[in-house]
């Protein structure tokens, strides 16, 4: 108990000293709907968020020195839905994602990713997750948070997205609908945003027998030690937030009318990756 | 089988409606009858195998059996107005088959008691659990949520099928007022697992895994099952406390020490420990300490009007109350 707490206590003050005056203030600004212990009720920690943003925020400015267009698009309240390209093996898109909303606008804003449901089972991810503010995939859980007004993040190619290999960069995959019924069902503006240089940050090849082999959908390898995506490459990354678009309709339409409306903004983001891809002089810088 | 003098009813006023408590003599039991008591509106006659110690002098208590014939007699002679079912035995020690016949035939019976003598309310206390800890489980369950406890956790198949036995019957008999209540883990000075399990020290927790819990004050159950009891009111309704928090920091709040154990080797290293009478805890409920089971309460705030009344530090707190 007493080593604990000693630990504890010496890591809030590090992390205190260490958060700077910009994201301390972000910290104390963002909107929190806490109890008496300082939790929500999705496990959300108001000192857990403070480790978060200064981990978060030195991948965003000085590993991946992340370069972000568009930011006016990020609503400063209400409910959102940031829909993005998902790439790269690891899902630090997510992190950038998350990391652009809380230090560039001007009012912080906190977006919960949705991730995927075995990560309960997994230990310290099962908890640590829920502290920073992301939350178990499942569609009830988007709906609630829509209805509250908070802003998620999904990826509609789902592991199709991050898993797929070198050879296919900047190729969008499948995307679900699943999203745009519940875009619809709560008329929640769908923010689109392309990443780019994501892709690049562990190019990868697809073992297909091994995968098969371990029953797993994927097993990527990357041409520098140890060989399995474990670290990033530090590519530059630039973020495109686009202009919200609005949907109306029925939630429970048939699949082809939905479709319509999701590629729409497949499209949408297709096109700014191109516009990204024009404007990248290189993957590095 | 009762003992106690009937206190004769009328006198002034609209009549005390009776009201039948099975698992009376249980603690919680003895909350709730409590709270009850103090209430004008109420007769209160127990029904509970076991003896009721310090029972107030105008409570009845029918000492018998819920299968037996003389349980039928409390319903046919009666003229009960409602009966809460609370009856339940968790005790993880006794056979399955023993539960089983208590559980699932004892609540069987009860309900048919309550179809032939036109009892016109029954509320049975059912749990939170039945839905069950599952790492797919959303947030916040709500009460059209799939029964899915027995899955994982054979043990658990008794509530579940109490639970579908009382919503059966919430359609069946239609001009039954049903009530069937969901609370989630009760904390008080009740020998229910939670509790005890609070009262450990050090507490065992699985490394790695810290999930969000709802606890709710066994006082705030009383008031549940009063609200319950309103004229009107029927149906499914999960109970919540005052908030969702992690197992963590109520370990802290108690100023438990904890002992982490990484969950591969808790499990045969718990169920070792039940089988040698070192532990009373059946490995399946690790589960609860692992994955999330919280519930949405917004439809019995909505519907039946209930909101915890203790706060969160008092509900946490209930486990050390002396006795």
């Amino acid at each position: 108990m007493g080593v604990t707490d000693w630990l504890r206590r010496r890591l809030d003050n590090a992390v205190e000293d260490r958060l700077g005056d910009d994201v301390g203030a972000r910290t104390r600004a963002l909107v929190f709907r806490g109890n008496e212990y300082g939790y929500d009720a999705y496990g959300l920690g108001r000192d857990h968020l403070k480790v978060a943003a200064l981990l978060a925020g030195w991948v965003y400015r000085h590993y991946f020195r992340c370069e972000a267009h568009g930011i006016e698009h990020i609503p400063p309240a209400g409910r959102v839905l940031f829909i993005a390209n998902h790439s790269g093996q690891l899902p630090f898109d997510g992190v950038v994602i998350g990391s652009a909303c809380f230090l560039e606008p001007p009012v912080p804003r906190l977006v919960r990713s949705m991730v995927e449901t075995f990560v309960p089972t997994v230990p310290f991810a099962s908890y640590l997750l829920p502290r920073w503010g992301q939350i178990t995939g499942t569609p009830e859980n988007c709906l609630r948070l829509l209805e509250e007004d908070e802003a998620i993040l999904a990826f509609p190619e789902g592991a199709r997205g991050i898993s797929k290999p070198f050879s296919r960069r900047y190729q969008l995959e499948h995307f679900g609908l699943g999203f745009m019924r519940l875009a619809l069902a709560t008329r929640t503006p769908i923010v689109p945003i392309a990443v780019i240089g994501a892709e690049e940050q562990a190019p990868a090849v697809n073992v297909k027998p091994l995968a098969r082999l371990l029953g797993a959908p994927s097993f990527p390898i990357v041409p520098y030690p140890p060989f399995i995506p474990l670290l990033p490459l530090p590519v530059k990354y630039r973020l495109y937030f686009g202009e919200a678009m609005t949907f109306t309709g029925d939630s429970d339409d048939e699949d082809e009318v939905l479709e319509e409306k999701v590629r729409a903004v497949k499209h949408r983001i297709e096109s700014m990756i191109h516009l990204g891809l024009r404007e990248r002089k290189h993957v590095f810088w | 089988m009762s003992s106690g003098e009937p206190v004769p009813r009328g006198g002034d006023g609209p009549r005390r409606k009776k009201v039948v408590i099975t698992g009376i003599a249980g603690r919680l039991g003895r909350v709730v009858a409590r709270a009850l008591h103090h209430d004008p509106r109420f007769l209160i006659e127990g029904l509970d195998r076991r003896p009721f110690p310090g029972k107030p002098k105008d409570v009845i208590h029918h000492q018998v059996d819920l299968r037996s014939k003389k349980a039928r007699d409390v319903f046919r002679t009666g003229e009960v107005d409602a009966l809460i079912h609370m009856g339940v035995m968790h005790d993880p020690r006794a056979t399955t088959a023993e539960l089983y016949s208590w559980n699932v035939g004892g609540t069987s019976k009860l309900l048919e008691y309550c179809a032939t003598y036109n009892v016109p309310k029954v509320v049975v206390l059912s749990s939170a659990n039945v839905y069950g800890p599952r790492p797919e489980n959303p947030q916040f369950l709500t009460e059209e949520a799939p029964l899915l406890a027995a899955q994982r956790f054979p043990a658990m198949r008794d509530l579940v099928e109490i639970d579908h036995l009382a919503s059966t019957f919430f359609w069946k008999a239609r001009d039954i007022e049903t009530v069937i209540l969901r609370p989630v883990h009760i904390l008080g000075r009740v020998h229910n697992a939670p509790s005890n399990y609070l009262r450990l020290d050090p507490i065992p927790m699985l490394l790695g895994f810290d999930p969000m819990v709802q606890v709710i004050h066994e006082r705030d159950i009383a008031e549940a099952v009063t609200c319950a009891l309103t004229p009107g009111a029927r149906g499914i309704y999960n109970i919540v406390g005052p908030g969702e928090v992690p197992l963590s920091v109520i370990v802290r709040e108690l100023g438990r020490r904890t002992l982490p154990i990484p969950h591969p080797i808790a499990k045969p290293l718990y169920a070792l420990a039940f089988r040698l009478g070192l532990s009373g805890y059946p490995v399946a409920e690790f589960d609860f300490i692992r994955y999330v089971c919280m519930v949405d309460g917004s439809r019995a705030e909505n519907e039946l009007g209930f909101r915890a009344r203790a706060t969160l530090r008092e509900t946490i707190r209930a486990v050390d109350d002396p006795d």
